[in-house]
């Protein structure tokens, strides 16, 4: 192990192995949910980002469809393919190399990548490769044991596995909460989901605010 | 094939294809800064619903019961900058001690 390389790996395994734990709270939620173990187990697989995984389970499991529960997590999953312009001229690869790279590209990988720049462009790409394989590791070990405890467990409400879904969405958009538009959009934005629930069909109280984001967002531009 | 499989195939299809598309296309097309901008917005609104309707709703219902007093728990673990963990675990032992015992 060099000395450049070492520091990278160990900021890595700290985040993977953190992150990973949460893979318990997906795998409860979704077998919660109703989710078989398999069903929530490719989730983490397959789909691999935490916000858009808790999304379909969270729409479908609120009464809405398939389309709606789609949407969701895709409109969630945007920001991933912004990361991957991100990381594309650090990383440069090709072919298989960059079929893996797009997979393990999420906020985490991205993140640690970015704040390895005052160790150099290789340490950036052992922090991306590091962390992405070490988060994939952990949090699909952690969704497994999850979803089986959770299977185990029965009745999910006598456990508060049914609050811990909304508790683990507030702790994913707590942090984005900087400015002062961005704590009224949040407001807003539950208040028109509400506010819709009884009069739309399930799923769109929650993709209608999509568009009260894009308004903010406008509104902010002038 | 029924609405879960749909959702967990038809949702790791698309999150797959927009991680492949950003390393794909070139900087400028989604670097202009109001498309930035509402991509950062856009989960903010989506999540806030998300725990309002997870918390508030049960079907087409607005229900109010254990589990808002799970959220309360969570509102406060967050003021006091607790760690996710934390902030699922103080949300759902509360929610279980007042679905059990009340």
């Amino acid at each position: 192990m060099s000395r450049v390389s070492s520091p990278t790996i160990r900021d890595s395994l700290s985040v993977s192995f953190t992150v990973g734990a949460y893979g318990v709270a997906f795998g409860a939620a979704a077998v919660a949910n109703g989710f078989s173990v398999l069903q929530s187990c490719l989730l983490s697989l397959l789909t691999f980002s935490g916000a858009s995984q808790f999304a379909i389970i969270g729409v479908i499991g609120a009464g809405g469809g398939a389309i709606s529960g789609i949407t969701t997590a895709s409109l969630l999953g945007i920001r991933n393919g912004l990361y991957g312009v991100l990381m594309a001229p650090i990383l440069k690869v090709h072919g298989f190399r960059r079929v893996v790279a797009a997979h393990v590209t999420i906020d985490e990988s991205t993140g640690v990548s970015l704040s390895q720049e005052p160790r150099g462009l290789r340490a950036m790409r052992e922090g991306f490769w590091f962390t992405g394989f070490g988060v994939f590791i952990f949090w699909n070990l952690f969704t497994l044991a999850g979803a089986l405890g959770a299977q185990a467990m029965g009745d999910p409400s006598a456990w508060g596995l049914d609050a811990a879904v909304p508790a683990a969405f507030l702790g994913l958009v707590w942090p984005r909460l900087k400015s002062s538009m961005d704590k009224s959009l949040a407001i807003v934005a539950a208040t028109f989901a509400i506010a819709t629930t009884p009069f739309l069909p399930a799923g769109l109280p929650i993709i209608g605010t999509v568009f009260i984001a894009i308004i903010a967002g406008l509104r902010s531009a002038k | 094939m029924d609405t879960l499989w749909v959702g967990v195939i038809g949702t790791s299809v698309i999150a797959y294809a927009l991680k492949y598309a950003g390393h794909s296309v070139p900087e400028k097309l989604l670097s202009h800064p109001l498309i930035k901008q509402i991509n950062l917005l856009i989960p903010i609104a989506l999540l806030s619903a998300l725990v309002a309707v997870q918390s508030v709703t049960t079907k087409s219902e607005i229900t109010f019961d254990h589990r808002l007093a799970g959220l309360g728990a969570a509102i406060i673990a967050l003021l006091f900058r607790a760690s996710f963990p934390i902030v699922v675990l103080s949300a759902a032992i509360t929610s279980a001690c007042i679905y059990n015992f009340l």
